[in-house]
């Protein structure tokens, strides 16, 4: 079984509470896909309202582990500050390191990744480094102290699925023991199987079940189709080929010409 | 004194982080604070001096992706 900083994960689907069309949403997607971790975040309290204190009792009551995240940290320094203050907030040492390097693609910074990855593990964090399918960033961020390694799909938002298929799959056999979340860029519930199929040990995605017609069917499709995905996984596929390949025997076909 | 908080410039009478927060109705428990871009925990408000122009940034939780 794989573990993500000593945790076991029954679901191996992760989800944002980001962009849903109401906390109401949010909640029943949460319970209806049976997800087992969510992401959160931080930003400036803006005084006298309550907004932050409902999340955060909506969050609470589900139940699920929190994974409070970098987001739109471009520095070493914003994001270290803002691991500290995620920490002391929702009471974790997990943290989704975000430290981007480019404001269109929104990709990591591997640079500003490593160093913050460095700083954040030597402190206690159980970091999970949001980060490319780079196999020589990977090794870093395992040298730097991460014990779990999240590679984009696609870029953040952008539906695209699997950009690099290829990549993901060295990485995978590059690092066999080291789980694997693919984090960004899903669209589809068959982009979460691809993934999963390729033996990477979870999916995390947002925007394509919040956005969605129905957040929570959708949320419910993902679950089971990162299920599905990892089973098919260990039941271990079969090889691809070029040319066919008869399923229905051939010895004993009557002559009929 | 001249300080600004998350962002806008404020005038405060408090001289510590602690003060500031309790200046400014910023009590709830669930907030994190950090001083000039340096995260400040819970138990170091009270003792940390405030100075003119410092930048205090106060943080609650939000939905995350």
């Amino acid at each position: 079984m794989t573990d993500f900083y000593g945790v076991e994960l029954s679901n191996r689907l992760l989800l944002g509470t980001a962009q849903y069309p109401s906390p109401a949403v949010l909640a029943e997607a949460i319970r209806a896909s049976g997800v087992e971790v969510v992401t959160v975040s931080l930003r400036r309290e803006a005084g006298g309202e309550r907004a932050g204190q409902t999340f955060w009792d909506l969050i609470s009551d589900s139940g699920v582990r929190v994974l409070p995240n970098t987001a739109a940290c471009y520095s070493v320094k914003e994001a270290v500050t803002t691991a500290h203050m995620a920490r002391e907030v929702f009471g974790t040492d997990w943290v989704k390191l975000e430290v981007i390097g480019n404001a269109d693609t929104l990709q990591p910074d591997p640079f500003g990744l490593v160093e913050a990855a460095r700083i954040l593990c030597q402190d206690g964090f159980a970091v999970f480094p949001y980060t490319t399918e780079d196999i020589v960033v990977a090794d870093r961020l395992l040298e730097a102290g991460c014990q779990v390694l999240m590679p984009w799909g696609a870029p953040i938002g952008s539906a695209r699925g699997l950009n690099n298929r290829y990549g993901l799959r060295t990485l995978r056999g590059h690092f066999p023991d080291v789980p694997i979340v693919v984090d960004a860029g899903i669209g589809l519930p068959s982009h979460a199987a691809h993934a999963m199929e390729l033996g990477c040990d979870a999916v995390l995605l947002n925007t394509a079940v919040a956005r969605a017609g129905d957040p929570v069917a959708m949320a419910k499709a993902f679950s089971a189709a990162v299920a599905a995905g990892r089973s098919a996984y260990l039941a271990g596929p079969i090889e691809k080929s070029d040319m066919a390949t008869p399923s229905t025997p051939v010895v004993g076909k009557a002559f009929l010409s | 004194m001249k300080v600004f908080v998350n962002g806008t410039a404020r005038e405060v009478q408090a001289s510590t982080l602690a003060g500031l927060l309790t200046e400014t109705g910023q009590t709830k428990p669930y907030i994190a604070t950090a001083l000039n871009g340096t995260f400040v925990p819970r138990d170091m408000r009270e003792r940390t001096v405030l100075s003119e122009a410092d930048r205090v940034e106060i943080v609650s939780p939000i939905e995350g992706g």
